[in-house]
Order: C-alpha cells, then structure tokens, then sequence
C-alpha cells in the first residue's frame, strides 16, 4: 500500500491499471455484443488496452529491476495496490453504458497520450505514439456510436443519458493530479492533467449536442483509484483476473 | 412435363461434369436444389460453430493466467468470430440472411459443432480445445479448401491460415503444462482425457452411419470420408502426445502395423448422439447465452436502423 518505487514506475503502473481494468471490462463483451461486427470490434479494443496495459507493466518492471514480472505487478497486488481511475473498473453495464464510457475514456486518451507523446521519458513517450493511432480509432468509433445511440430511438436515447449522468460522477478523477504527477510534471515526464480539462469538455459537449444528449451540471466527483481506494466492484474484478495465478502460485503459464 | 423434365435431367448431368471437370460453381450458376441445400446447411453449421465456440474459449479470456496468454486468447477469439461473418456471407450467396440462419439455430433447426456442448473446467481446456478442437477443424477444413462451391472454398482458404495459429497457441498452453508442476501436469492430462473422443466425433459418424456422405462426396463438397479424416488426424495428434510426455488418453491406442495407421478403439456414439440431441452439458446454456445476447441488443440493432433512416431523410430533405 506504500508506495516503495520510484515516480516513474509508480506512475507507470498507475497508466497500466487504467488500461488493464478496461480492457478487461470490453473483453467481458466476448459473444456478448449486439451483433457479430460488434463483437469483433469490442475484442478489438480489448486487445488494444490490454496490449498497452502489457507493455507499461513490462517498462514498469525492468525499469523498478526488483526481479517481479509484468505478470506478477499485474497478478499479485491486492485492491488497496491497484491505482487504476475509478471510471476504468466500473461493471461494464449495458451497450450504452460501454459506449458512453468508451467516449469519455477514449476523447480523455487522445488529449492525454498526444501530450505523453513529448514526455522526457522516452519509452513512455514510445507507447503513447503506439496509444495515439489506436485511439483516434477507438474515438471515432465511441463517438459513431454515441450519436447513434443519442439520435437513434427513445429507448437508445434514454440509456446513453442515463450512462452519461451515471459516469459523470467519475470524470472529475480523470483530471486529478496529487504530488507525485505533480512532481513528475515538472520534470516533463508526466502529463498535466488540469490542463486539459477545458478541451476535453469542449469536444464531449459538441458530440453530445449532435447527440442530442445533455451533460449533466452537478459537480459530483467521486475519486481515490490513485490511492487505492476503490468500488466494491474492483475486487470482483481481480479475482476473476488472478484466478489462476492465486490458486497455483509459483508456477509459470 | 417431359419436356422441363428432360431439361432437368440435362442440367444435372452438365453440373456433374462441371463437377468431375473440378470446375468450382459460383453464386449465379445452375445447382440442384439438394446441392444448394446440402451446402447452405453446412455452411452454416459451420459459422453457427464458429460463433458458439466464442463461448466456452470466451469463458476464460477474463482468467487467462498471463498477459501473453490473455492477449492471444483475445486475438484468437476475434478470429473466430471473423471466421463467423465470413461464413455467414459465404452462406449469403445461397439465399439465406444471417438473421435467418440465426432463428434457425435458435428454434434448434440448424445445429453446431457438438464439441461446443462440453464445458472448459480449467485453464488446459483452452489449451485442448486449440490443439485438439482447432487441429480436428483444420484436418476437415484443409480438405475443404477443395470444396466445389467457390465461395465456400474460397473462406476455406482465407480461414486455414489463421486456424494453424489457433493450433499452435492451443499446444504451447499444453506444453507449458505438460512440462510444469505436477498439478499443471495433472490438468493438461485431464483435458486431453475429456476432449480426446469429443474431438474424434468432430468428424461425424463413421462411413457406414453417415447417410448422406456419399451424394456429398460425388458432389465433392466433401472431399474426402469422415473415417478417413479422422485417422489423419488421430495420426498426426498421437505424435503430439508422445512429444508432450502425456499419456495416451485411451489404452486402445496402438500403432497397427499392417494398416499404417493408429488404432484408437470404438467411440462411443451414443454419447455423440446423445450430445447432438441435446443431452450435452452446456447445449441449453450456449444456445441461452446466444439467444440473451441477441435479445439483449435488440435496441442496438434498432436504434441504429433509427438513425440511418433519419440521417437518410435528412439528406432527402436537403437535397
């Protein structure tokens, strides 16, 4: 629960638990999904995240050189350890929920990885390249969608606003930052998250209008994935994922 | 009609000779009606298998033991789902939507591989069912590159290129085991001790139980007998076993010197047809789960057609 690494591999496990926690939530869609051509993209975007998550567990591992694996930072912390944003480990709900959570998430990443993209650290700067070209995908898709839920029937129209006022309450921890992002920041490793808060409104509020859907104006903000303080939902979630590595330690897959 | 009926006859005789000519038959030809039926059934049966194998496989992408793992159990899953669009286009060329095709395995008149119907119980089952299950399915599926409808040849083609993948990763996850801790050890013998004789009826019946093998044959759609397609495979899997330091999974294995081939013993087919009659472990659950998916995104479905209806009237108006 302390935290023992240095900045740069606290904040690496930090990206890497946003993107398992997500990419684990879109692969639960497996023959889950509306149609066929759904399935395939969801599993798609899966792959992305967990694929991304693979490779800051594998750059946070040989960076912190205590002898874990990407799979044991992965497989072997509790919840209390897990850092990921709330918004990431929320049940992945109905196809709108999925959607919406898919726009908020995806509209955050771009802004978000371009800015990593001119980070001091190179290998971070590395995979937000690599994250860059998957999300504008990821983007157009959740946003087709969006708009098609928005204005497409009452009922589809009804469950997006109801994903949007659910999920709102989780968007405010996507632009928190504490100490050490703060600090890491300043060297020009981290992202400023603050700062791009006004932009990413924007975008989301012009969708939304296309959408013909409206974000709600409380300032209900729930938060403290970065301090391990989660949902009920995320030790589900883990335990289901750690299954096998818990039940058989020690050995290898 | 003597005259539409000596016609008839003629067209049947120049299709099989097309056919003995190797000539392959595309959507717009001439066909029997059997012909087309024949073709259209396995098709479909074909994708419905591909896409109800999504489920047992899917059961463990959220327990997958590693990342690595993880990601090529969701890479492989996405291929199998791709193998299911092409198929259901494939079976499009014959007249029947996928929706259509659909209903009908949900009314249990179309059916699916019967191996779907067991339950993955442990991580080695994922590793079975790529090596055992994928390697079965690629013996047929090679044969039926060849098949003499184009279409259906053509995603022959296109789906055995992926599936040597799928093979592959289902016997590095057996490899791992076999090599492992003695329980990872005990795992993998225990999932190639339940999906052995399951994936040897992959093939169907044998020759003499298999009524309609033989029109399929001369119209080469089958290309080569489900007794034949079997022994190859059990061929080829007994080596595997041996690499693996498994045991056999049957004390009827045996190499039989004067046919060239492995013995493997009787099947038990009242098991097979018991499965396929709807007996299996997980028969009502997969097509359950089908069937709430499908439901589930009813208003998906809709709410899209809603829109391109009001974005086409949109643009009606405008222009």
């Amino acid at each position: 629960m302390t935290e023992t690494n240095t900045p740069i591999v606290d904040y690496t496990i930090r990206l890497a638990d946003d993107s398992l926690t997500l990419g684990h939530r879109l692969s639960e869609w497996c023959s889950n999904g509306p149609f066929l051509e759904e399935d395939i993209a969801l599993i798609n975007v899966s792959l992305d995240y967990v694929g991304r998550a693979r490779m800051l567990y594998a750059y946070a591992a040989e960076t912190e050189n205590q002898g874990r694996s990407e799979d044991d930072i992965c497989y072997l912390r509790d919840t209390r350890e897990y850092r990921n944003l709330l918004i990431n480990e929320l049940p992945k709900g109905d196809f709108a929920f999925t959607i919406v959570r898919q726009f908020f998430v995806d509209t955050f990443n771009l802004l978000f990885y371009t800015e990593l993209l001119n980070s001091k650290d190179s290998t971070l700067a590395a995979i937000a390249g690599k994250s860059i070209k998957e999300t504008k995908y990821h983007l157009r898709r959740s946003k087709d969608w969006m708009v098609r839920l928005g204005d497409g029937t009452e009922e589809s129209h009804n469950r997006c606003q109801a994903a949007i006022d659910e999920l709102w309450d989780y968007v405010t921890e996507m632009f928190d930052m504490d100490e050490l992002e703060t600090g890491l920041a300043a060297q020009g490793v981290a992202v400023d998250r603050t700062a791009l808060r006004e932009q990413w409104q924007q975008i989301v509020k012009e969708v939304t209008d296309e959408a013909t859907l409206t974000l709600p104006d409380h300032d209900i903000a729930i938060r403290g994935g970065r301090t391990g303080i989660h949902t009920e939902h995320l030790g589900y979630l883990l335990a289901e994922l750690q299954y096998v590595q818990r039940a058989y330690p020690g050995n290898t897959w | 009609m003597p005259n539409s009926e000596a016609n008839l006859e003629q067209l049947e005789v120049d299709f099989q000779a097309r056919i003995d000519a190797e000539e392959r038959i595309e959507p717009k030809d001439w066909m029997p009606e059997k012909y087309r039926k024949t073709v259209l059934r396995q098709m479909s049966q074909h994708a419905h298998s591909e896409v109800i194998g999504m489920q047992p496989e899917g059961n463990w992408i959220t327990r997958a033991p590693s990342l690595h793992r993880k990601i090529v159990l969701l890479a492989k899953v996405q291929d199998e789902a791709g193998h299911g669009l092409y198929l259901y286009s494939a079976a499009e060329t014959l007249g029947a939507t996928r929706e259509e095709l659909v209903q009908l395995m949900h009314e249990g008149k179309a059916k699916y591989s019967s191996i779907f119907n067991y339950p993955t119980l442990t991580w080695a089952d994922i590793g079975a069912i790529g090596w055992l299950v994928d390697g079965a399915a690629i013996v047929n599926q090679v044969a039926l590159q060849r098949t003499s409808y184009g279409p259906y040849s053509r995603s022959m083609i296109r789906i055995c290129k992926e599936e040597s993948f799928h093979q592959r990763q289902g016997y590095e996850i057996m490899l791992k085991l076999a090599n492992g801790s003695p329980e990872q050890k005990a795992m993998a013998q225990d999932a190639l001790n339940r999906f052995w004789e399951p994936s040897l009826m992959m093939f169907g019946p044998t020759d003499a139980d298999s009524p309609n093998s033989a029109q399929s044959m001369k119209w080469k759609i089958k290309r080569k007998s489900n007794d034949e397609l079997r022994q190859a495979f059990v061929d080829q899997t007994i080596k595997q076993i041996e690499v693996l330091g498994l045991e056999m999974p049957s004390k009827d294995i045996k190499w039989n010197e004067e046919r060239g081939h492995y013995d493997f013993g009787e099947l038990n087919w009242d098991e097979f047809f018991a499965v396929i009659k709807g007996n299996g472990p997980c028969n009502r659950q997969r097509l359950a789960h089908h069937k709430k998916a499908h439901d589930e995104g009813a208003w998906v479905r809709e709410a899209a057609r809603a829109y391109e209806a009001k974005k086409k009237a949109r643009a009606e108006k405008a222009a």
